[in-house]
């Protein structure tokens, strides 16, 4: 089944464009991204996991979590939400932390618009713009970690393939 | 000012002249006959292109060649691969997670 995946980049604009189609109702997809125990579960890929320390869903919310590593390696990701329309769209600024998890407010930004909607057949599509303020962040949201990639999402695959 | 990879690509002279670079080295004189714009004009675009290392210039003779840093380009590539696999694998996950939901 195809999920038409779409990753797209305008670099001259510094926007990627992502988009997915899951075989869920919407709001079942609004719910993984909006509840940060199911966050959790699916935000980091293996073999790091995700853990939120701080969720206020609200406009001007904080969303603080760590990507940890097989090592016990952290990263923290902080992200302010900045318009919320409960079903349908999230916009949220994403900044680069120190090692305590504070907010380097002079560092790059990212934004994020993230819009939700229904498809026939009970599934759904999720659209984003990721905007970077400059070429630096998408080295570093990147690198974040990262590296091993392109094995490790091989061996995703075939536990997908035998689940 | 910080030079980054986007600056050298977020104008439309700029865009022209590395798709002229990438095909093969030129002389800044060679680049500005491509363009209405004043001999000026085009070489602060190309030192614009070379602070953000996009390009390198190389002596030959008495001439100056400039000619695209394919390594520099190819790094923005490698970055954007990454970012892409991880929200393919994150997408992953979330299927799975939506079955039991």
């Amino acid at each position: 089944m195809t999920n038409n995946f779409v990753f797209e980049t305008d670099l001259a604009a510094k926007k990627i464009y992502v988009a997915r189609e899951f075989n869920a109702p919407v709001e079942k997809v609004w719910k993984a991204w909006t509840d940060p125990e199911l966050l959790d579960k699916w935000v980091g890929p293996k073999p790091w996991t995700a853990v939120t320390q701080t969720w206020d869903f609200t406009i001007g919310g904080i969303w603080l979590y760590a990507m940890v590593g097989p090592e016990g390696q952290k990263h923290w990701v902080y992200a302010q939400f900045t318009a919320i329309e409960t079903g349908s769209a999230i916009s949220s600024t994403g900044m680069f932390c120190d090692r305590e998890g504070n907010p380097i407010t002079e560092a790059p930004k990212v934004y994020r618009d993230t819009k939700f909607s229904s498809l026939d057949g009970n599934r759904s599509k999720v659209d984003m713009v990721i905007t970077f303020e400059e070429e630096s962040t998408i080295k570093m949201f990147a690198e974040g970690g990262f590296k091993e990639g392109s094995d490790i999402s091989l061996t995703q695959l075939d536990e997908l393939l035998a689940s | 000012m910080r030079r980054d990879v986007f600056q050298a690509i977020a104008d439309p002279t700029r865009r022209a002249i590395l798709t002229l670079l990438v095909v093969q080295a030129m002389t800044p004189n060679a680049l500005a006959e491509h363009f209405d714009s004043t001999r000026q004009a085009v070489s602060k675009h190309i030192k614009i292109l070379t602070e953000c290392e996009v390009v390198t210039q190389r002596q030959t003779g008495r001439e100056i060649y400039y000619q695209v840093n394919a390594e520099k380009m190819k790094e923005i590539d490698i970055w954007l691969e990454r970012f892409r696999k991880m929200w393919e694998d994150r997408f992953d996950q979330l299927d799975n997670l939506l079955k039991d939901l």
